[in-house]
Parts: structure tokens; C-alpha cells; sequence
């Protein structure tokens, strides 16, 4: 009866129910709920081996769930997709470790990302070799970087790593954005600007953040999500789940 | 444009003036400096360079895989001697009733093995231009089925390493084959002429090795057009971080596949060009070890750097000519030291390790430009 | 009561045995008297007369004429020589003095041909259980019907169960082919030959087949049918046994991969090339015996071992220290740089010990063969198999019993964690690496036994056992177990079918084909972030 949604949730962005993963008896997914409105931003905290990196894991297609639903546009079903297919419906990632390519320029990466055709052919004499540098040059101004453009993305600091990543995602153009720890290593005045930039994207896409940086979650002034042992244990604002018992017993703290 | 691909770009017309050079200074001290002058390039030497060249198309077509996308084929040999055994069936067919058994249709060793007639994958080989076909249909088609296979499945890394040394493998044995049809240990040989012309004359061979340049000349155009296009960015992306490639929407497979096929058409044309300037194919030549070797000319040159595996495969060889005639014995050990050497001192190769000391300044220019904005 | 039967048939008995003397001698007189013939037929009746007593006296007369030490007096007194001295042929007593004017027993090649038959015949009443044996199978052989009396006595008097079903066969096989007999007979014999058919009793039957009576031939399809089905079942026991024994082999070879590559993650193309020192110590070992200790033949595969150990190893931890250790991560760069610690060690060895296959001998107990349900196995074959399995549970009890293993998999499981609860982990690596090392020499004396010692002998090897890690899985060494047999006895079954060459062939494919169905092996460990 789950495997057929009912109508009302077809209007939901992204719609997972009951997912469950194990990995050698381990459960890393128990059950895990979680509907995603269009242009909705949603905050996913939960202490380490919650499942949160998993659950982006189901969502982009790297692991297939043991048994569940997972609905995309109400309709799509993502556990018979793989990455690059997922990927082209708009579901872009950011992942824990900044991945950026590391012996490219910092141009090159953001042109590999820019939404366009992405078969072997139109890269080979095709659209991409004609994108337009504006466009480009637009979103790197739009995460700083204008100034390292030509440089190697491997001679970035870590900050600016995240930031490239970001500015990947932003020319991707996804209509749902997968944010993991985007923060991570930098400074408070950083983290500010990112928490202000993941705004400003929210604005016309959807986005999941996870993030232990509670300052952040609390700077992004959106619902939270908090998993724990594969499943979810509270949701609402920020301030409910922050009080929520169980929350504070197993993540928080008193 | 930026100032690396500028660097790029002067390395490629240096490339190409020299090779152009080759091209028509070997030929020209060949036929106009008389024997015995020390200008004199003698006929075998030629020939011995136009191997030369086949060896670096090979290289070439291996840096293109392994160089741009990360894939360590250890079995590109068997697409070089496919090309090979496609050219050498034209070459038998071309015999017709001058073997030692005069048999118009059958070569030697089928009227020596009883063979009653011609078996079919041997059908349309006296036809030159369906041979030429074959050269790039059967290398291409064989990379393209395995790769199809191998990178849907997601093999890669060492393991694709050890499937493509299985796969030249089971092809050596294959073709040790007498029932095979491809002549089975002694391989094909005695090869008289190739389109009316004695594969003996010396006109001949000064064409072949004229031709292989120009082949080398036309495989380096095609691949670097394709690295350096948006094609090659991506491929760079999955050398580097084929996961994250996949994230962005890439179906990995897809250009994995188109460059593994180029490749090995590439790789095939080369054994087309070798076979009748050494004038022998047999099986030997899908050994595995002769596919490793040709994975570290790529490594001796640079890998990644499309002229580097050119230099890497004239050097090594021109090595292995002089020592294997002055030293024989010492050859293996100077090779297994050369296998050793490079990878613990020398990993980004002569020419990677050249154009990194050149761009030095590059890095201060980048900074400058950082400043300016 | 019960005595006095006991006593009476002591009775019956004593002059039977008595009544067989004096038929036998009375023969025995006749028969000598025709040696001295200077007919061919009359000594040739003879040869046949001695032949049927069957008695050890007339196999010794028999062997004498054979080798030209019979002979008679002037007296018509036969005589044979026997060391120095000369015995009387009747009475069997020395002849003090030795009479002179001795005339050799005359032979022609007709005469020679009875005699050999029937000194071949006479071995079935021979001391030495092989040559009685080997007589069974001669008269099975040649399926003579005058052989049948004595073969009957024969069979009466064997005790050796497995030569008495050889004789046995031997005379149904006479009986079957022999159109004189009784049907019933012939029967008999078709049963018989049902029950310990091979091959060659096949053949027999099928050619007897057109000349036997409808009822005959009616037991004879139904034997040939119950021949073929056990001749069906031996060839899978004998392909399984193959099997196992190619599949020991790989996985003596691989096992000590699947130690470098399966557990830390090593392309060790150098791997070979530890197998092949570990198979010239053993050279080595067995020249320094055969020279200097012969006694200890037997023994030099025991000594061989631990030094072929010990030698791979140092082998290993010198291409760990001076090379390996720069480049843990860079999986390709290793197997270059392996593949050319290979080559200088292949030709390292070639130059010291030339290009050419060395002779390493057998111990006494590997040579020969063993019976296995009607099957000759080489014990070399089984002694593979029984070796394997000690090394791999060593192995096994290795990593999972000591406290070496634990550190062994911590370090390859997470090296900065085992680094940190302070395993000192330059020196595990060295050690694992030693250990794949040196059981790959172990596995070097193995191959010395059936394979030839020459440079290239690890080469041989090397496709085979990557194979086998990366079709079990690769990180699993129970894995290895079930991919070594698997892929043996597979490539065994293959054999017949399709030819050595293209046996091996297939099997390269369908692992091929089996890594992109499972990348990971037949084993594989399912986890999150497996990936490089």
C-alpha cells in the first residue's frame, strides 16, 4: 500500500517512506520518513552513525534501500535510477568532504557543473565548449572566487573549496540541492556568509542541509529534521526540537 | 584564454615541427646523401624508425586512456596486434599463388594444415580498403563490447588493470591456435607486396614510414583535440574523482567507452603500420608483458601529456635496440630498473616533470592576476 | 565326534595332496623326457606340459630353459645350472660331481614364443604379488584358454583380494570370448565382468558382442550399460580429483596474493617471481643433499621449506622497504613498479642459474601412486592437496588466533587508528608483506614437484592467481579457498570438452565476464564508502 503514493503527497519535492539500508547487519536506515516540499529548505541534524550521510546516500542514488519508497516529483521512483540519471532530474550534492576537481582550474569546475546537455558528444564539440563565460563568471562572483579563476582547485584553502563546491551546485542549477556539513572548517565569519548564501539559493530551490553546527541550523531559519539510529526522532522549528528530550538526551546534550 | 593551455599549445606546435622534420629530413638523407656518407640514413634505419613511430602511436593511444581517465589498460597490446593481424591477412591474401605451395587462394600454412578452404573471418582480406576497415573495426569493436561490459559494471582501477591482462591473455592463446586460422605460433609471414608494391623495396618502406607519421601526426591531432575540449575536462574529472563526476549528471560509462574505443582504434592502427615494415605478425605480440611495456613509455615520457608517451616510446625502444644488440642479457634488468625508477623518482614523467619546472613563473603570474582583480 | 570328522577330513585331505604328487610327478617325468627331443614340437609339448603342473618346480625348469641353463646328459638326464653348481631337473638334488658332456635343450623362435607365454601363465602361481598381478592382466590380455587350468588353481590359492579380482576378470574375460564354453558359463562371466568393467573390458565386450548367442548378448548390453555408467562417474571422481589438485595448486600460489593484495591492498606483479626463488631454493637444497648428505633425500623437501620461506621473505622485505613503502595509495604505481622488480628478478635468476629447466627430484614418499576406488592417483597429486589445505588453515589460525593477525587486520583496516592505539604499524606492514612473501615460497617447493624450475616459472602463475583473489573476493581468504577449487575443478571439467588451451580460455572469460557481475568477488564486503 506504501508503494503507491497517495495524491495529495504527489505534490511533495522529494517523498521517502519506510526506507530501510543495512550494511552487514548494521542498520544504517530503520524506517526513515521524510517529505520535502517544492522550494522548501529543511535542516537534518542527528549525532554521527545517525544515517544522515546514508540518506543522502538513497537520495542520489549511490545505495540502494533494503525495502522503502522513494518519490521524486510524486512520481518518479529514484531507487531504480542511478547518479548521473538522478543527477539530470535535478538533484545535486554537496558532499561531507569537499570533492572538488582538484587538477582543474577553478573555471573548469564550474563549467563541468553548468546545466546543459552532458553526453560525450555535445562535450566533445558541442554545447559545452561554447557555454557562455558571463554566466560563468557570474556565479563565481556570486561565491567569491572571481579573483582564483584560472587557479587549480587543488591550490584552494579548505573555505574556499566549500565555496567552489557551492558555486558547482548553484550552476547545476538542481531543483532540490543536497548540502552535507557545508561549514565544516570554517570560520564563524565564513559559516555566516555560507548560512546567508545558502538563503539566498533557498529562494528558488529546495535544499537539505546537514549540519552539527547548531548556530548555523539556527541561522538558516528553517524546519529541522533530527535522525537518530536510522529514523526520525523530531521535527519541527528549530526551537521545538532544541527542547525536544530525546534530542537533547542523544544529541544535544544537557 | 588562460596562459596554461598557451604553454599547451607551444609544446604541440614544437610537437608537430618536429615530427613534420622527421617526416621529411629521415626520407631526404635516405635518398639523396650517398652510402657511406655519415648523412646516410640506410633503408633498415628507416624502418626501424617507422617501428619506432607505431610504438608511439601505441603510447599514445594508452595515454589517452590512462593518461586522461585514469584507465591502466594492461592490454592494449592485443588491440596493436589485432590492427596487426588485420593487416597481415590483406598481406597473406596479397601472396595468392607465390607460396611455397602455389596455392592461388589458401596461404602456406592453410595448405600445410589441410585446409580445404579459406575460413570465413578470411573472406574480403584481399580487398585493401575492407582491410583497412578491419583495422579499426576489430580493435574498436573488441574495446568497445569489453568496455561497454567493464565500465557499466563500474570495473576499475587495478581490477580493470588485471581483466585487460587476462583478456590479451586469453587472445595470445587463442591465436597460439592452429585451428584458430591465424596461422597459430608462426603467426603470418612472407609477405610479398602491399597494393602492388614490394614490401621489400625501399620505396615502399620509406612510404610506410612516411605514412606513420603522418598517422602519428593525424592520432595526436584527434587526441588532443578531444582532451582538450569540454570532452577531456570531463574525462580529467573522472581520472581525478569519478564519483563526484557521477553527482554532476555524467554518465561515466559513456566516455569511458568512446575513449577506450578511440583508443584501441588508435592502437590498431598502429599494428597495421607495424606489421608490414617488421614484417611479421604472430601471437607473441599479445603477450602481457609487451602491453606493460608499453605502459612505461607512457610513464617515461609523462603520462597526460599526449607528446611525452611519443618521446617515452623512441626513447625506450632506440634503448632496447642498442642494448639488446651491445648487452643482451642486461636489457631485462635496465628495463625492470627503468619500471622501478620512474614510478618512485620520475611519476609525472620527462615531460610532465619539464613543463612543471617551465610553469613555475605561471604561478606567480597567477598570483599577479589574483592582485589585479 | 566332532573330532574324529576333523581327523577324517585331515585324511581326505593328506591323500589328495598325495594323489596331486604323484600326478605331478608322474607328469613331471614325461615332460622332461621331452626336452631332450631333438624335435621342436615334442619340447614345445614340454614347455606346455611343465606349464600346466604350475608347480614353483617347473616355473624354475622353465626359467632355466628360458635362460639357456637347461640341459641334458648323455643319460637322457635333464640338468639345469644354478650358480655353480648342477641340479638334477627331476629331483631337484645338486649333482656332486657336476656330470660333463652337457647338451643344450634345442630352441627355435616358435619354441621361444610357447615359452614365454607360458612362463607368462606360470607367474600367476609366482612368490612376488606383482608379478602375479602383472601375469592377471597378461592373460586377461591375451584371453588363452589353455591358460584357464591354471588360472582356476590360480585363483583357488590367491589371497590378495585385489589380484584374485584381477585373475577373475581374467577369466571371465576367457570364458566370454571363448565360443567353446558353456552359455552358462558365459553368463556367469558377463556378470563378472559387469561388476570390474573398464575400458578395456568394453572393448572386449563390444567385440565379443557379434558372435555371441541372442541370450548372451542381451546380458552383454546390459553390462556394457552398467560399465559406462561407472566409467562415467570414475571420469567425473578422476576430473574432481584433478580438479582439486590444479585447484591446490592455484591456491597455493594465490594465497599468498591474497595476503598482499586481499588484505593490504598490494598489486604485488612480483608475486611470481617469490613463487619461482621459493622453487630454486628448493634446486639449491636438493644439489647441497645430492652432493654432500644423500641420506637425507628424503628429506630435503622439509628442509627445503622453511629456508624457501625465509629466502621469499627477506625477498619481500627488501621490496617493501626500498620500494612499496613509497607508494601505499598508488595501486597502478605499484604494479608498475612490482612488474619491474619482476622482471630484473627473472632475470637475476636466469643469469645466475642459466635459461634452462632445473631438475628438482621426487622423495621416495611423493613418487609412486596410490588406488583410489579403481583410480591411479601420482601421490604427488594428493600430496598437493593435503599440503595446501595445512598452509591455508595455518594461515587462517595465523589471522584469526595470534595476536600478529589482530594487528595484521587493524592496520589494514584503519592505519592511523592502529597507529594511534600504538601498533607499530611500518613494521606489520613489513611483516604481512613477508608473509604473503614467504608463503608464496612455500608454495614455490610445491610447484618444484610438477611443475618445471626454469626464470619464467612464476609467470606462469601470475594471471592465474589474480584470478583466483579477485573471483573469491577479494579481503577474504575463505574466499580464496572456495575460488581456488572452484576455478580447478571447473578447468578440469572444461578439459575434455573444450581442449586444455581453450578450457583455459573460457574460464579467462567467464571471469571476466563474473568480475562485472560482481566486481567485487564471489565474497564481497558490503559497506558504506567502500569506494577509493
Amino acid at each position: 500500500m506504501n508503494h503507491m503514493a497517495p495524491a495529495e503527497l504527489t505534490q511533495a519535492l522529494l517523498y521517502m517512506d519506510g526506507v530501510c539500508v543495512s550494511f552487514d547487519g548494521f542498520r544504517a536506515l530503520n524506517t526513515l520518513s521524510l517529505v520535502i516540499g517544492p522550494g522548501e529548505m529543511r535542516a537534518i541534524i542527528g549525532p554521527n552513525g545517525a544515517g544522515k550521510t546514508t540518506m543522502m546516500d538513497v537520495m542520489t542514488g549511490k545505495t540502494r534501500p533494503d525495502t522503502g519508497v522513494v518519490l521524486y516529483e510524486g512520481k518518479i521512483d529514484l531507487t531504480t535510477l542511478d547518479e548521473a540519471s538522478i543527477a539530470e532530474l535535478g538533484i545535486g550534492r554537496k558532499f561531507q568532504k569537499p570533492t572538488v576537481f582538484e587538477s582543474q582550474t577553478v573555471f573548469d569546475n564550474i563549467l563541468l557543473a553548468m546545466a546543459g546537455p552532458r553526453t560525450a558528444f555535445s562535450c566533445l564539440w558541442g554545447w559545452r565548449n561554447h557555454v557562455d563565460h558571463a554566466e560563468i563568471h557570474h556565479i563565481l562572483e556570486t561565491v567569491g572566487l572571481i579573483g582564483h579563476r584560472d587557479r587549480l582547485a587543488a591550490n584552494l584553502s579548505h573555505g574556499q573549496k566549500q565555496w567552489l563546491e557551492i558555486g558547482m551546485l548553484l550552476a547545476q542549477d538542481p531543483k532540490l540541492l543536497l548540502v552535507d556539513e557545508p561549514v565544516a572548517g570554517m570560520t564563524d565569519a565564513e559559516t555566516e556568509q555560507t548560512a546567508q548564501l545558502l538563503k539566498s539559493i533557498a529562494r528558488d530551490h529546495a535544499v537539505i542541509v546537514v549540519e552539527h553546527d547548531m548556530a548555523f541550523v539556527r541561522a538558516l531559519e528553517c524546519r529541522v529534521t533530527c535522525l537518530h539510529e536510522g529514523s526520525v526522532l523530531a521535527e519541527g522549528h528549530i526551537d521545538a526540537v532544541s527542547r525536544d528530550e530525546r534530542v537533547i538526551e542523544v544529541y544535544l546534550g544537557r | 584564454m588562460s596562459f596554461s593551455f598557451l604553454q599547451k599549445d607551444r609544446l604541440a606546435i614544437v610537437f608537430m615541427a618536429i615530427l613534420a622534420g622527421f617526416g621529411v629530413i629521415v626520407p631526404l638523407l635516405n635518398l639523396l646523401m650517398p652510402e657511406g656518407s655519415f648523412f646516410h640514413i640506410p633503408t633498415y634505419a628507416v624502418s626501424l624508425l617507422g617501428k619506432y613511430i607505431c610504438f608511439a602511436i601505441l603510447a599514445l593511444s594508452l595515454d589517452l586512456v590512462w593518461g586522461f581517465c585514469g584507465i591502466l589498460s594492461l592490454g592494449h597490446g592485443a588491440f596493436f596486434a589485432l590492427g596487426g593481424y588485420a593487416m597481415g591477412m590483406y598481406l597473406m591474401r596479397q601472396i595468392g599463388a607465390r607460396g611455397v605451395y602455389a596455392n592461388p587462394v589458401l596461404p602456406d600454412f592453410m595448405v600445410f594444415l589441410n585446409m580445404k578452404e579459406l575460413p570465413l573471418p578470411w573472406y574480403g582480406f584481399s580487398s585493401f580498403s575492407y582491410a583497412m576497415l578491419m583495422v579499426f573495426l576489430v580493435p574498436g569493436l573488441l574495446a568497445f563490447v569489453f568496455g561497454w561490459f567493464a565500465f557499466r559494471s563500474r570495473v576499475s582501477g587495478v581490477y580493470l588493470s588485471i581483466i585487460t591482462q587476462a583478456m590479451t591473455f586469453a587472445m595470445m592463446l587463442a591465436f597460439f591456435r592452429n585451428d584458430m586460422g591465424f596461422g597459430g605460433n608462426n603467426g603470418l609471414t612472407d609477405f610479398k607486396d602491399i597494393l602492388g608494391f614490394s614490401v621489400q623495396a625501399s620505396g615502399t618502406r620509406l612510404t610506410l614510414y612516411m605514412l606513420s607519421i603522418l598517422a602519428l601526426g593525424g592520432c595526436y591531432l584527434v587526441a588532443r583535440m578531444m582532451v582538450q575540449s569540454a570532452y577531456g575536462r570531463v574525462l580529467i574529472a573522472i581520472r581525478d574523482a569519478e564519483s563526484r563526476t557521477r553527482f554532476l549528471g555524467y554518465r561515466v560509462e559513456h566516455f569511458k567507452v568512446l575513449a577506450f574505443t578511440v583508443s584501441a582504434c588508435m592502437a590498431g592502427l598502429a599494428g597495421a603500420l607495424y606489421v608490414p615494415q617488421v614484417g611479421i605478425i604472430n601471437p607473441s605480440e599479445f603477450a602481457p608483458g609487451n602491453s606493460i611495456e608499453a605502459v612505461i613509455w607512457v610513464a617515461v615520457g609523462g603520462r597526460g601529456t599526449l607528446v611525452g608517451p611519443v618521446l617515452g616510446a623512441v626513447l625506450v625502444n632506440f634503448a632496447k635496440t642498442w642494448l639488446t644488440g651491445a648487452l643482451a642479457e642486461f636489457w631485462l634488468f635496465a628495463l625492470g630498473a627503468l619500471f622501478i625508477g620512474v614510478t618512485l623518482f620520475l611519476p609525472k614523467g620527462i615531460i610532465g616533470t619539464l613543463s612543471e619546472k617551465f610553469s613555475k613563473p605561471k604561478a606567480e603570474a597567477d598570483v599577479a592576476e589574483e592582485v589585479r582583480s | 565326534m566332532r573330532r574324529i570328522c576333523y581327523k577324517g577330513l585331515m585324511a581326505v585331505l593328506g591323500l589328495y595332496v598325495l594323489l596331486v604328487q604323484a600326478v605331478q610327478a608322474a607328469g613331471y617325468d614325461e615332460a622332461l623326457a621331452k626336452f631332450t627331443s631333438d624335435q621342436f614340437p615334442q619340447i614345445e609339448q614340454g614347455i606346455l606340459d611343465l606349464a600346466a603342473i604350475g608347480s614353483p618346480e617347473a616355473a624354475r625348469l622353465l626359467e632355466a630353459l628360458n635362460d639357456g641353463r637347461l640341459f641334458f646328459t648323455a643319460g637322457k638326464q635333464v640338468v639345469f645350472k644354478e650358480g655353480n653348481g648342477v641340479i638334477d631337473g627331476l629331483t631337484a638334488a645338486k649333482l656332486d660331481p657336476a656330470p660333463d658332456n652337457l647338451k643344450t635343450v634345442r630352441m627355435n623362435n616358435r619354441v621361444r614364443r610357447t615359452l614365454e607365454s607360458a612362463l607368462g601363465t606360470l607367474s600367476l602361481v609366482a612368490v612376488d604379488p606383482v608379478k602375479r598381478r602383472a601375469a592377471a592382466e597378461a592373460v586377461f590380455k591375451a584371453r588363452d584358454p589353455q591358460a584357464l587350468p591354471l588360472l582356476e588353481t590360480a585363483i583357488q590359492k590367491e589371497k590378495d583380494t585385489a589380484i584374485k579380482n584381477v585373475m577373475e576378470r581374467a577369466r571371465a574375460a576367457i570364458l566370454v570370448a571363448d565360443s567353446k564354453a558353456s552359455e552358462l558359463a558365459r553368463l556367469g562371466a558377463v556378470e563378472t565382468l559387469a561388476e570390474r568393467g573398464d575400458q578395456e573390458v568394453m572393448s572386449l565386450l563390444a567385440s565379443v558382442r557379434p558372435q555371441a548367442p541372442a541370450n548372451l548378448v542381451q546380458s552383454i548390453d546390459a553390462a556394457i550399460k552398467v560399465i559406462e555408467r561407472r566409467l562415467s562417474l570414475l571420469s567425473a571422481f578422476q576430473n574432481a580429483i584433478y580438479g582439486l589438485s590444479l585447484g591446490s595448486v592455484l591456491l597455493l600460489a594465490a594465497i599468498g596474493l591474497a595476503i598482499t593484495f586481499g588484505v593490504m591492498g598490494i598489486i604485488n606483479m612480483a608475486h611470481g617471481e617469490m613463487v619461482m626463488l621459493g622453487a630454486y631454493t628448493t634446486f639449491l637444497v636438493q644439489e647441497v643433499i645430492r652432493a654432500k648428505y644423500p641420506a637425507l633425500f628424503d628429506w630435503s623437501l622439509m628442509i627445503a621449506l622453511p629456508l624457501a620461506f625465509l629466502v621469499s621473505a627477506l625477498f619481500g622485505v627488501m621490496i617493501e622497504r626500498s620500494i612499496l613503502r613509497f607508494l601505499y595509495g598508488r595501486p597502478l604505481e605499484t604494479l608498475l613498479a612490482t612488474w619491474g622488480v619482476s622482471l630484473v628478478l627473472q632475470q637475476g635468476v636466469r643469469t645466475l642459474f642459466g635459461p634452462t629447466n632445473r631438475e628438482v627430484g621426487a622423495p621416495a614418499f611423493m613418487s609412486g601412486s596410490v588406488d583410489l576406488w579403481g583410480l591411479t592417483i601420482t601421490s604427488g597429486r594428493l600430496w598437493i592437496i593435503v599440503f595446501s589445505m595445512l598452509v591455508f588453515f595455518a594461515l587462517l589460525l595465523l589471522m584469526r588466533a595470534t595476536s600478529f593477525g589482530l594487528k595484521m587486520r587493524a592496520v589494514t583496516q584503519n592505519r592511523r587508528m592502529a597507529a594511534a592505539m600504538g601498533i607499530p604499524t611500518p613494521i606489520i606492514d613489513q611483516m604481512t608483506f613477508a608473509l604473503g612473501s614467504g608463503i608464496a615460497g612455500i608454495a614455490g617447493v610445491a610447484l618444484s614437484q610438477i611443475d618445471n624450475v626454469s626464470p619464467n616459472l612464476g609467470q606462469g602463475y601470475i594471471i592465474d592467481s589474480f584470478m583466483v583473489v579477485v573471483f573469491g573476493g577479494v579481503g577474504n581468504l575463505w574466499g580464496t579457498l572456495v575460488g581456488a577449487l572452484t576455478l580447478g575443478v571447473a578447468n578440469k571439467f572444461l578439459e575434455p570438452l573444450a581442449g586444455a588451451v581453450l578450457g583455459k580460455i573460457v574460464m579467462l572469460v567467464f571471469i571476466i565476464l563474473f568480475i562485472q557481475k560482481r566486481p567485487r568477488g564471489l565474497f564481497a564486503l558490503k559497506g558504506r564508502s567502500v569506494e577509493g
